[in-house]
């Protein structure tokens, strides 16, 4: 096992430097840079003006003479200055990262338990009037825009009911401090944490019913109930145990975008986290900070890929991990 | 009978805000949209960082509806018969936000050494300043190379705003730490800025106008979705959304709710005026005919009243009617199709499809694109959109690359300073998005335009004004559109919320909650 995790570690690494060696280029093919972005906010600006920032940010320089310049630099776990914000990308990235973790872990969460429960319930009631129920509600939240979804709580929840806040991480200005200061932030959480579940707790439900549906019909599971073990125990311990592996796949997936998957949610919810840096990095031509956040999410991806893998064999010992 | 009812409401209504004194004290929440990357407005000029920064930095002189000079850092200015002389006289006891004394060193420093390096706009405008001298601690005299009227008017916050020489002089500007801290004059302090949350300001207790700013603190909230901001005014959580802050379609509704107050005033200074670049060096724009044609088949009614809801103004010269020399002059280009499409039979045109790029700001300009594209193919112009982000846009628009594109410009107070760089010969200059992005040349006009910015006084400028007007009009080298308008929603219990010709820019230190 530990053979294994050294070497998908430093196969990790190779890939992320393909990563952003590729992204560099991606990046630099979009038209416009910082400078054009910039002098354009400016809302007066001559070629002078230009020439000053481009040098400044060393944009003036042959473009394998950035690549290497920013190469040699991450390896060295700096990711450079944030041309726009004249702050250290890190220092940013650091500063958004707690933000999104929440969002994404609770959305995580709730996805998961609401949507195996979902799923394992409507299994046990397959073709009664709560499984077409839920594998409609299901099929709904699944095929519905995110934006939308949001944009529809924040009405009925917010405006109409006034029950939760629809907007922001805290209380601006309210100056909240120890658990009161949590209770506030959860609150804040709660909208935009379910919204962002709602997605893939559908899928989760969908596939557990389908794959325990499955499971059900086979010889093992037959053998358990003519043991005479009661019903929930056979549900519990032979089928869902078995009928798990396809959702760890897919939450595998899920915890790869924990970073960068919550773009939309955070911009409808003005959630203060890494999504939005990315978006507003991308509209700012801010190479240094979009290659960061590039490379943290990227770096995201293959950690939890790895734990997916050694969880599998933790679900199912049968399962041989090999790189 | 109603005479008895009305009188004294009437009496109670003139004592009551005759006696009513300002309440200090209370909270405002408003929207900065989108986040600026910084607040020093000496470095950073855009409209988010204005609208914050001039409550923290000012300018020597501030400006009413009218653009007439009103006080600021300076408390009076005397300019000699010649109008080659201008002397400013500062506030007592002006204090930066460090506590140290504010003198006319600062002012020295900030107009010949940090705006020179830092902004374009600036070294335009010291162009015809000879010198700047300070005889004492408390007076500037500005020595002009010749008569230049419009110098009265570019000394506000947004063009020339003061900052402190103990902190920047001998430093890398652009780099120096205080531009996340900064340091100012102003009626508020930055005390915390929460990245992608808010930004933060309190009451500057030292200011040098006794009692002001009545307000505690601001809140701008940084909100990233129109929708959402809409929601956060609709929820309470915003007290005042300045212009832009939400989509124009949301405003009707918003302005409904109950103890809403909408105001258009406060653009003065910024007079935006949108319009449509046409590509003048290349066929077929290079036809007047064809240009002309294009005039008379823009339905400007529609785009005001339908994707404006009949906010702003139909434009109807080169400037906009709120800067000064405006004058409305012949020809007019009114929505007539049958004009156009005789026009663009003149013109020979061959058919070929035309490149319209639309403004990257938000619903609306992409939906006046459409209805611009409708427009000119009902008269036989086939049209393709190409939609870009602010980054493409800039750079093709500042290349060249395009045949028609949307924009709308700032005008800063005066033609000379931010209205005739659309126009002149002089200001084509590939890789700017700001000038004059048309390509358009007609000697008579640059002519025109030099010596009007130089005559003196004011009554000479007008009338050079009034015949470069219709000279561009003839031309046509850009369709002019609307003058735009961005009104402010704000709860009606904030009190004094636009009182210069800058908005809510630098309008806060006023502003205060009726109890």
């Amino acid at each position: 096992m530990a053979r294994f995790i050294t070497e998908r570690l430093f196969k990790a690494a190779l890939i992320l430097l393909c990563i952003a060696i590729l992204n560099f280029f991606l990046i630099r093919a979009a038209p416009g840079d910082p400078a054009t972005i910039m002098a354009g906010e400016s809302g007066a600006a001559d070629e002078v003006f230009l020439q000053q920032l481009r040098e400044r940010f060393g944009l003036d320089k042959p473009l394998y003479m950035q690549l290497f310049a920013y190469l040699s630099s991450v390896v060295k776990f700096d990711f450079g200055y944030s041309y726009r914000q004249q702050v250290p990308v890190l220092d940013l990235i650091i500063d958004r990262l707690p933000a999104t973790l929440m969002l994404s872990v609770a959305a995580f969460v709730i996805s998961l338990v609401l949507g195996i429960a979902a799923g394992a319930f409507a299994s046990a009631r397959q073709g009664r009037w709560s499984d077409t129920l839920i594998s409609t509600v299901a099929l709904l939240f699944y095929a519905t825009p995110l934006f939308w979804l949001a944009l529809m709580a924040v009405l009925l929840f917010s405006v109409q009911l006034g029950w939760l806040p629809g907007f922001g991480y805290e209380t601006v200005g309210a100056g909240y401090t120890g658990v009161r200061r949590m209770l506030d932030i959860l609150q804040h959480l709660i909208l935009p944490a379910s919204t962002l579940g709602l997605f893939f707790m559908a899928i989760y439900a969908r596939m557990t019913r389908a794959s325990m549906l499955e499971v059900n019909t086979m010889d093992f599971v037959k053998t358990a109930k003519a043991k005479g073990l009661r019903p929930a125990v056979v549900q519990r311990r032979h089928v869902l145990r078995n009928a798990i592996l396809p959702v760890v796949t897919l939450a595998g997936l899920q915890a790869g975008q924990l970073v960068g998957g919550a773009v939309l949610i955070e911009t409808v919810f003005a959630w203060p986290g890494i999504g939005r840096l990315m978006f507003d990095a991308l509209s700012q031509r801010d190479y240094n900070l979009l290659l960061g956040v590039f490379i943290m999410s990227a770096a995201m991806v293959l950690l939890f890929n790895l734990i997916t893998d050694v969880l599998y064999r933790i679900v199912d010992p049968r399962i041989r991990v090999t790189s | 009978m109603r005479r008895t009812i009305f009188l004294p409401l009437i009496v109670s209504l003139l004592t009551g805000t005759a006696l009513a004194e300002p309440a200090p004290g209370g909270v405002a929440n408003l929207i900065v949209q989108p986040e600026p990357p910084s607040i020093m407005i000496g470095i950073t000029t855009n409209a988010p960082a204005l609208d914050i920064g001039g409550n923290i930095y000012e300018g020597l002189l501030r400006y009413d509806e009218k653009l007439n000079p009103m006080p600021s850092l300076a408390k009076s200015w005397d300019i000699s018969p010649d109008g080659t002389t201008y002397t400013f006289h500062l506030q007592d006891n002006i204090i930066w936000h460090d506590g140290q004394p504010m003198t006319a060193a600062d002012v020295l420093f900030t107009v010949n050494d940090f705006l020179t390096k830092t902004q374009p706009r600036h070294r335009n405008i010291m162009t015809r300043v000879k010198s700047v001298t300070a005889p004492g601690d408390k007076t500037v005299v500005f020595s002009l190379t010749g008569p230049f009227e419009p110098f009265i008017r570019a000394l506000s916050f947004a063009t020339m705003p003061i900052v402190p020489k103990h902190i920047y002089e001998g430093t890398d500007y652009a780099a120096n730490p205080a531009n996340q801290s900064p340091v100012g004059t102003g009626p508020f302090k930055l005390t915390e800025w929460k990245k992608g949350s808010y930004i933060k300001l309190d009451r500057n207790t030292d200011y040098y106008i006794k009692g002001k700013p009545y307000l505690d603190e601001l809140i701008y909230q940084i909100i990233p979705d129109a929708a959402s901001r809409a929601i956060a005014y609709e929820t309470g959580n915003v007290d005042i959304l300045p212009g832009g802050s939400v989509e124009n379609f949301d405003i009707p509704r918003l302005s409904q709710l109950p103890n809403t107050c909408i105001t258009d005033k406060g653009q003065e200074y910024n007079a935006p005026l949108a319009m449509i670049w046409m590509n003048n060096r290349v066929a077929p724009m290079d036809n007047l005919k064809f240009r002309q044609a294009v005039e008379f088949a823009l339905d400007r009614d529609f785009a005001k009243d339908v994707l404006w809801n009949g906010y702003g103004k139909i434009a109807t010269s080169p400037f906009s009617s709120l800067l000064p020399f405006y004058s409305k002059q012949e020809p007019q280009y009114s929505y007539d199709p049958a004009k156009a499409k005789a026009l663009l039979a003149e013109s020979g045109y061959d058919g070929r499809p035309l490149r319209l790029l639309p403004t990257p700001y938000g619903e609306t300009w992409q939906r006046w694109a459409e209805a611009v594209k409708q427009n000119l193919e009902e008269i036989g112009i086939p049209v393709e959109i190409q939609t870009g982000d602010t980054a493409s846009y800039n750079q093709r628009v500042s290349n060249w690359d395009f045949d028609l594109a949307f924009t709308f410009v700032y005008q800063y107070g005066d033609p000379a300073i931010g209205g005739d760089r659309h126009y002149k010969t002089s200001q084509i200059m590939k890789g700017n998005p700001f000038n004059n992005v048309a390509g358009y040349s007609n000697p008579e006009a640059d002519a025109l335009f030099d010596a009007a910015a130089i005559a003196y006084p004011a009554s000479e400028r007008q009338k050079l004004y009034d015949q470069v007007q219709a000279k561009i009009l003839e031309d046509a080298p850009v369709a002019w559109l609307l003058e735009l308008g961005f009104p402010i929603l704000s709860n009606c219990k904030f009190k004094n919320v636009v009182t210069t010709a800058n908005g809510i820019s630098d309008a806060m230190r006023d502003v205060y909650i009726e109890k």
